[in-house]
């Protein structure tokens, strides 16, 4: 079914050595157009650590990265930095909240917007009418991203203040504030409660229908995986075990082995 | 009660014992004698009996704060609350530009050379700042930058006859320079590595001008600094220093202007956010290098400036104007003043400069008093005196809302 | 060849002491990732407050080795004091700030320790009694390394051993391994973390404080500034060697040492004290780990 949609993230055999430490061991994975897939193990699986090699913030010791944007010509991601990452258009949240706590909730998805606009030192000072512009289309795009996860309301908060899923959903409206047409989300379900955990639910659904962004999510909340995502991936000490449909996996023996003894939130 | 009694007895006598032997002795082991200040036991005990419960009392007002943020009420002073004001802030700063433009015909030459000291200081200060605290870069050899700009002006001076204006640009973008080529290769270091490297880079620059006797003249230095000139026009001393104020006040303006502006715009928010957080500012699309680069350099284009400046105020300079303990200065007026903030920095360094200057009695025990109101804002007040004015943003919003839902 | 033995002696010498005081460094960052840049202060203090006591006892009539010992013994106990007091005034109730809080309140640290001396004491440089005797038995090699140096590094190989020993074999030492590897963790087993630091930076500002001591008896004379340029020298040490790493802290003392004193002896003297910053920027952008740190990746 997959086949006829395009592919926008290829990973073809990533490996990540630390030291002597294997974290991820030649992983293969796509995600395509239109889809939320998952990204699911125990704990220590190697998860993030494949999020890092994706995003750029650490090199991979092997193993290709490929970035096929719509319309233009395909990239290899590997050893670039995180923000040439972000330029092209993936863009991603952190498992443990890094917002800029000092900063407004509104400040924060600006940052979000720099990568998309271009006033330098020079013209910020002379502060042109473009200039004013531009400023002018950070707040109102940044302020919109605000309504879209539901924080209007804290738009003068200091992030630090926010509750601990507002500031979940913050790190992603930040994230979409660099229009992405991919969007990686670690553990956006963390610490959440069922309340929360379904408003976010929703949220990423709509993200992924009326944005036309493809997402790709690590989640311990498996009522969360198995209701939004398809196709699903699962790792195992740095190794991909299973992918398929949330059926194929649900009945997976070894999918099941790995999580025996471990919490599954089911 | 006795609790806090009993606590402060005991740290009374801590400090007797440890002060002991270096403020009750006084060994001069070249005149063989010894001095005995038995008296100073006494003031050490009182003292820190006293201060002792000021300690308590302050942290734990700080604790109260803090979690009072914790529960979002914010505790406004009535200071902050004023400067919030859009409208009172213009008025009081008009009054204060036409003060500063009447100063000197006010106060004789003596107080409006004070006056242009200080206002260097703003301009270090402000420089200082957006590298420490917008970009959250300790730089701890701000000084060499200063000392650029100073030694640019003297030497280009000295041995061309270059005059002020035309090295007015040459210091800064030479300063500018310095800060690129040296903040090129250790940008990438840590925040505290950084504050290393850039002290040694402070001492590395004043050593070579020690000894780089061709082209500095040695620890002698270099004299007789023409000082600016106004078309050809002969001055006095006093009507030269007149002059200097309203170039000053001038630079201080236009710096204000520029950080303020810079503060709040696309660049200025990347510096905040990387001192934030490097790591979610690059995955955010922010290029680290080049953000760090030009704070620092941006930085440093400002002491070049008032380096010359300086230079032409002084008519002389030396290595030894430019020491680390200049940098700590500078350094403490960014820290008292309140980091990221115009206005903090600003007073920070009319406070800095002019106390020891009016306060004689005090300019003994001024680097004493610095250094123990650095140690004392970060942990009473790291937001400094006048924390960061907030950017206030005009956004309409999505009309067609409701239908959202 | 004797010139080349003689600086290679000075050079040991000097970076004996370095690794002294590097080794305060380097331990306090392995724990709480401060540089403690009022360590300095705490090795001008130690050598201060020896001064005093040396200086009583010589004005007083007394004289010897014995008093040499005294005054170390006080100097350390007072190091440690300070080094204490220090930690709790300026850095504990800073845990938990943004990075750049505790370190601006070590350098105002810093420079109110110095002048706190300054004013206390005097701004001039103080000669130090000399009270380490020429021995016998060094006669024959008198001019290529004197007894005032065979004195310093014996005393730091003593002090070495009895670290590593302390580190290596005893249960505080145990629970400064542990509180190194991951504070939070050694919190939850149990140790208690904030004596574990207060501790840590005891025996470092002690290990300054002999460094201190050595020093001024060495060279002879002693001020309030003297604190700061070995203060970073030393600091460089520990970074050269890998910041955290209590060998790579010797190691880089003696590569110190030695290049300053070789520089000094075939070169000129003029550079001498910017070479260590050469050597510190130089290998913070090639090897940032240092000589035998370990590159500890940041968590994401």
């Amino acid at each position: 079914m997959t086949e006829n949609k395009h592919k926008l993230l290829e990973v073809k055999g990533l490996t990540m050595d630390f030291g002597g430490l294997r974290a991820v061991d030649s992983v293969s994975l796509a995600v395509h157009e239109g889809e939320i897939a998952a990204l699911i193990g125990p704990n220590g699986a190697g998860k993030t650590t494949f999020f890092n090699c994706v995003t750029g913030i650490y090199t991979p010791t092997s193993g290709d990265i490929l970035l096929h944007p719509k319309g233009l010509e395909t990239r290899r991601l590997n050893g670039l930095k995180p923000n040439k990452v972000t330029e092209m258009g993936l863009a991603r949240t952190f498992q443990n909240i890094r917002l800029f706590s000092s900063m407004t909730v509104l400040e924060n998805v600006m940052i979000g917007r720099h990568c998309r606009t271009r006033s330098g030192i020079f013209r910020s000072i002379i502060r042109n009418r473009g200039v004013r512009e531009e400023e002018q289309e950070i707040v109102e795009t940044s302020y919109r991203l605000l309504e879209k996860v539901g924080l209007e309301k804290f738009v003068n908060e200091f992030a630090r203040n926010l509750p601990y899923g507002a500031q979940r959903r913050l790190e992603i409206a930040r994230a979409l504030a660099t229009d992405p047409f991919l969007l990686l989300l670690d553990e956006p379900a963390a610490g959440m409660n069922p309340y929360e955990t379904s408003e976010l639910d929703q949220l990423i659904c709509r993200i992924s229908e009326e944005e036309q962004i493809a997402i790709l999510l690590i989640e311990h909340d498996m009522k969360l995986v198995m209701k939004i995502s398809n196709p699903i991936y699962v790792m195992e000490y740095g190794k991909k075990i299973a992918q398929g449909s949330p059926l194929d996996i649900r009945d997976n023996p070894k999918v099941i082995e790995a999580y025996l003894g471990e919490e599954v939130d089911a | 009660m006795l609790q806090d009694f009993k606590q402060s007895l005991v740290v009374s006598l801590w400090f007797v014992f440890l002060t002991f032997p270096l403020l009750v002795v006084r060994v001069n082991t070249i005149e063989n004698v010894v001095v005995w200040r038995w008296s100073n036991i006494l003031w050490v005990a009182i003292g820190s009996f006293v201060l002792s419960y000021f300690w308590r009392f302050l942290l734990l007002r700080r604790n109260r704060r803090q979690k009072q943020a914790e529960e979002g009420i914010a505790s406004y002073g009535p200071l902050q609350a004023a400067l919030d004001n859009i409208l009172l802030r213009n008025r009081a700063m008009a009054v204060l530009l036409v003060l500063a433009l009447i100063f000197p015909l006010i106060f004789d030459t003596y107080q409006t050379n004070i006056m242009v000291t200080a206002l260097i200081f703003v301009v270090l200060g402000l420089g200082l700042n957006i590298g420490v605290g917008l970009a959250g870069l300790l730089d701890l050899g701000y000084v060499a930058f200063f000392g650029v700009g100073a030694y640019s002006y003297a030497i280009l001076n000295y041995y061309f006859d270059l005059g002020f204006w035309i090295v007015l640009p040459i210091g800064g973008i030479l300063g500018c320079l310095f800060g690129i080529v040296l903040g090129f290769p250790i940008l990438r270091l840590r925040g505290d590595y950084l504050a290393i490297v850039t002290l040694g880079f402070g001492m590395i620059f004043k050593v070579m001008m020690e000894n780089w006797e061709t082209l500095s003249l040695g620890p002698s230095g270099i004299a007789n600094i023409d000082r600016p000139g106004f078309f050809g026009v002969q001055m006095s001393l006093a009507q030269s220093t007149t002059y200097i104020y309203y170039i000053m006040i001038a630079l201080v303006v236009l710096t204000i202007i520029v950080t303020n502006r810079l503060k709040n715009s696309r660049v200025g928010r990347a510096w905040i956010a990387l001192r934030e957080d490097e790591i979610a500012c690059v995955a955010m699309g922010i290029d680290m290098a080049r953000t760090k680069l030009s704070a620092y350099a941006l930085g440093a284009f400002w002491a070049g400036i008032v380096g010359v400046i300086f230079a032409a105020k002084t008519t002389f300079i030396n290595p030894a104007s430019f020491t680390f303990m200049e940098s700590a200065i500078i350094l403490s007026i960014v820290v008292l003043g309140g980091m990221g903030s115009i206005l903090g920095v600003i007073l920070g360094a009319f406070i800095l400069v002019l106390l020891p200057e009016y306060l004689r009695a005090f300019s003994e025990y001024r680097m004493l008093v610095f250094g123990a109101a650095m140690v004392l804002m970060m942990i009473f007040r790291p937001q400094g005196l006048i924390s960061n004015l907030r950017q206030i943003y005009q956004y309409k919003g999505t009309k067609d809302k409701t239908a959202h839902d | 060849m004797e010139y080349f033995l003689e600086l290679f002696f000075s050079g040991l010498t000097r970076g004996s002491i370095y690794a002294l005081i590097a080794l305060g460094y380097t331990m306090v960052y392995g724990i709480i990732q401060l540089i403690n840049f009022a360590h300095g202060e705490i090795y001008m203090i130690g050598a201060f407050v020896a001064l005093i006591v040396a200086g009583v006892c010589t004005i007083y009539g007394l004289s010897g080795f014995a008093i040499l010992i005294l005054a170390a013994a006080i100097a350390a106990v007072y190091a440690a004091a300070y080094g204490y007091t220090l930690e709790k005034i300026a850095y504990r109730p800073l845990r938990g700030s943004p990075r750049l809080s505790p370190l601006i309140s070590a350098i105002g640290m810093s420079i109110f320790l110095q002048n706190y001396v300054l004013l206390a004491q005097t701004p001039d440089f103080l000669p130090f009694p000399r009270l380490i005797p020429d021995f016998a038995f060094m006669d024959d090699v008198a001019h290529i390394i004197g007894s005032p140096e065979l004195v310093i590094l014996v005393t730091t190989l003593i002090t070495m051993v009895l670290l590593t020993l302390l580190i290596k074999k005893t249960r505080v030492g145990k629970a400064m391994r542990a509180t190194q590897q991951d504070l939070n963790m050694a919190r939850l087993v149990g140790i208690n973390v904030d004596r574990v630091i207060s501790l840590t930076f005891v025996i470092g500002s002690v290990l300054a404080a002999i460094g201190g001591v050595l020093v001024a008896s060495y060279i002879g004379q002693v001020s309030f500034y003297i604190g700061f340029l070995a203060g970073i020298k030393a600091f460089t040490a520990a970074v050269l060697g890998g910041i955290g790493s209590i060998p790579g802290a010797v190691l880089g003392g003696l590569i110190i040492g030695w290049s300053e004193s070789f520089a000094a002896g075939y070169i000129s003297s003029d550079y001498e004290d910017v070479l260590t910053f050469v050597l510190l920027v130089v290998i913070l952008i090639v090897r940032p780990a240092g000589i035998l740190g370990k590159v500890r990746k940041q968590k994401v």
